[in-house]
């Protein structure tokens, strides 16, 4: 006869189980829902790309001329966006964090209001604005800032212009949840040990809503290195972005095997960009 | 009233370090300050003790610069800074969390006001690394504040508010979120360094006992005024009015009509009948009414054939013991309760709950006040 150790011969058998495994039950049905939804086509678009044990559609993806344009673009095309929204978001966060709430929850509304339409509708509505006859262009013709229309559609300027307006909230929520909770208190210290308006910003705010920053520009990089519509109707088939090729290979030359090859090269850039983020985010903001 | 210019007498030398005159902030219709006078002398510790909502962190925060008044004058140094920004003032300040910047090390934190002020970067590290030595926290130059314990953080903000030389030390209830043994220790090397260093401070707290510590005089708040300023000792011994009395210390206050003195001593006529005998005083003619005070250590403890001015009867209703004395609760005839505090050391027998005891005291442990 063995002698059980005293800790389990104690232990009501049911309740470290019952303990541990709630959270899981809990989250099982939408973990399988995100296994079988995301998980599962990312790995058959694995396999597809790598068809009859070759390499080769990841060769043409990374040598090709064609293609490594179109990638090094969409990939310029992210930057531009990122740092767009960056530079309109940042100001905006600091409104809704600041402002009375009143003010503040009419800013929200109006941050939020292009969720509640979709984003096709939202897209056909610029085009109805920065078209060569439209709102903006007619206004700037009838107040005599310009002698002819600007080229605002089917171009680079469309595209950011467009990507900038739907991705905006991503980068201003993150960054508003830091701003929110940064402490005034720190703001009035600086000023009292001598710090001006600007060097409080510069060496107090400005850090403190780092990860905000962080957070928002890599989100919005990575959304944007995906985009679709917004590329495909507003670049009029002048902007090549990746996710524009994918489609192609897929609905026009049925290339199934080299439209995975792409998604897989994308879905690299994404996590490459992101894993870097990490890194700035941790080396910089042990303190948080 | 005390005499200003006993340091002033020096050839000249200016009386006051920090002078405010007729200072009145109103929040719509609240006034939160109703005409603040006061003087701070330089090297002095001066406390603004207060309830909250008395105006103390408004007063604090109008000294700082960080709310204009709508009335009066703030003066450092003999120099008018009423309206000139934060930064400019120069006034090194300890916030009740400390504010130190959580991105940024302590040799970091403190280094920022000497670099704010564009001081040589040589110069800075020496001027850092004596601040640490001042606060005891050399070695942990390059520590995060979050990795810091409450007390050495407490230190920081110290360091980083007297490193470059503030005219004024200004301190808002900076210990409240230390431990009791902590909080004394803190509160004693505050004073060392403060005299040390010969700063001016000034220290807002509601804490009575920390303003009794730490003090060179205290100036007593309530609804926007300063209803008293002195020493600690004249501030427990003579309170000017209910207030005060009631707010500094333990105390008994009693009710009384002052009614037409004998010979030598007065008497009081208190609520249901009961008489006492209470100082002379020009102050408050026979007939008014006035506040009756005595500190809960004066009543003695009277065994058989002693005698006092005053001599009660009662049982006791509770016992505490706090450490080195005893409180109890007496209950005295019909309407009266009495607090004192005996050193448990000189009580022999120590009486327990529903003895019977008898207690007096003389007039001279007595002081009026007005009553409100």
């Amino acid at each position: 006869m063995t002698i059980a150790p005293v800790g389990t011969a104690l232990r009501h058998p049911g309740r470290a189980r019952s303990a541990n495994a709630g959270p899981l039950l809990f989250a099982a049905l939408p973990l399988a829902f995100l296994f079988v939804l995301f998980l599962f086509p990312v790995f058959r678009l694995m396999l597809l790309s790598v068809e009859g044990g070759t390499l080769e559609f990841y060769e043409k993806a990374l040598t090709d001329g064609l293609y490594v344009k179109v990638l090094l673009g969409t990939l310029e095309i992210g930057v531009y966006v990122s740092a767009a929204c960056l530079v309109l978001g940042y100001p905006v966060a600091h409104f809704l964090a600041t402002a009375p709430r009143r003010w503040a929850v009419v800013g929200f509304i109006f941050l939020l209001l292009p969720f509640w339409t979709s984003l096709l509708v939202r897209t056909y509505a610029w085009m109805v604005l920065l078209g060569r006859n439209g709102v903006i262009n007619r206004l700037l013709l009838e107040a005599g800032l310009v002698t002819e229309p600007l080229p605002l559609l089917y171009n680079m300027a469309g595209v950011l212009i467009g990507m900038v307006h739907v991705l905006l909230p991503f980068m201003v929520f993150p960054i508003y949840s830091i701003m929110h909770r940064v402490d005034a208190g720190l703001l009035l210290a600086a000023e009292g040990l001598g710090a001006s308006g600007w060097q409080i910003f510069r060496r107090v705010y400005l850090p403190l809503t780092l990860p905000g920053v962080l957070a928002g520009t890599t989100l919005v990089f990575i959304l944007s290195i995906g985009f679709y519509i917004t590329p495909a109707l507003l670049g009029g088939g002048r902007v090549l972005m990746i996710a524009v090729l994918i489609e192609k290979q897929v609905r026009e030359f049925l290339d199934w095997g080299f439209a995975a090859a792409l998604s897989m090269v994308l879905l690299a850039a994404a996590l490459i960009v992101y894993a870097a983020f990490r890194r700035l985010m941790r080396s910089d903001l042990q303190w948080s | 009233m005390v005499v200003l210019g006993e340091r002033g007498g020096e050839g000249g030398r200016q009386e006051a370090d920090l002078a405010l005159r007729g200072i009145v902030r109103r929040f719509g219709p609240v006034v939160a300050l109703a005409g603040v006078d006061l003087s701070v002398r330089p090297g002095e510790l001066l406390t603004i003790l207060g309830p909250s909502g008395s105006g103390k962190t408004t007063l604090l925060k109008i000294i700082a610069g960080f709310e204009l008044p709508d009335e009066g004058v703030v003066d450092l140094k003999g120099e008018d800074i009423t309206f000139a920004p934060p930064a400019r003032r120069g006034i090194g300040m300890v916030f009740q969390n400390y504010a130190l910047f959580p991105h940024m090390t302590v040799a970091q934190n403190i280094a920022f006001p000497l670099e704010m002020r564009r001081v040589p970067r040589g110069e800075i590290g020496r001027k850092v690394a004596s601040a640490l030595q001042l606060v005891d926290l050399a070695g942990l130059e390059a520590r995060l504040p979050r990795e810091l314990s409450g007390g050495q953080q407490q230190r920081v903000a110290l360091a980083r508010s007297v490193v470059f030389d503030p005219g004024l030390l200004l301190l808002d209830e900076p210990f409240g979120a230390l431990d009791r043994k902590l909080r004394e220790q803190m509160q004693l090397e505050v004073k060392r360094l403060q005299r040390r260093l010969g700063l001016t401070a000034l220290f807002v707290t509601h804490d009575q006992e920390e303003a009794l510590v730490l003090s060179d005089r205290i100036a007593v708040m309530s609804e926007g005024r300063i209803e008293q300023l002195g020493t600690p000792q004249e501030i427990y011994a003579h309170p000017v009015n209910w207030f005060v009395a009631d707010f500094i210390g333990e105390s008994n206050l009693f009710r009384g009509r002052l009614v037409g003195s004998e010979p030598g001593a007065a008497f009081a006529l208190l609520d249901g009948g009961v008489r006492m005998a209470v100082p002379a005083s020009s102050r408050y003619p026979a007939g008014s009414e006035v506040g009756l005070l005595v500190r809960p250590e004066r009543p003695r403890l009277l065994t058989e054939g002693r005698n006092a001015d005053n001599v009660f009867s009662g049982r006791v209703t509770e016992v505490v013991y706090v450490g080195e004395s005893v409180k109890y609760r007496l209950r005295i005839g019909e309407q009266m309760e009495l607090l004192v505090r005996w050193p448990f050391r000189e009580l022999g027998a120590t009486p327990a709950v529903g003895d019977s005891v008898t207690v007096g005291w003389s007039v001279t442990d007595m002081h009026l006040v007005a009553w409100p």
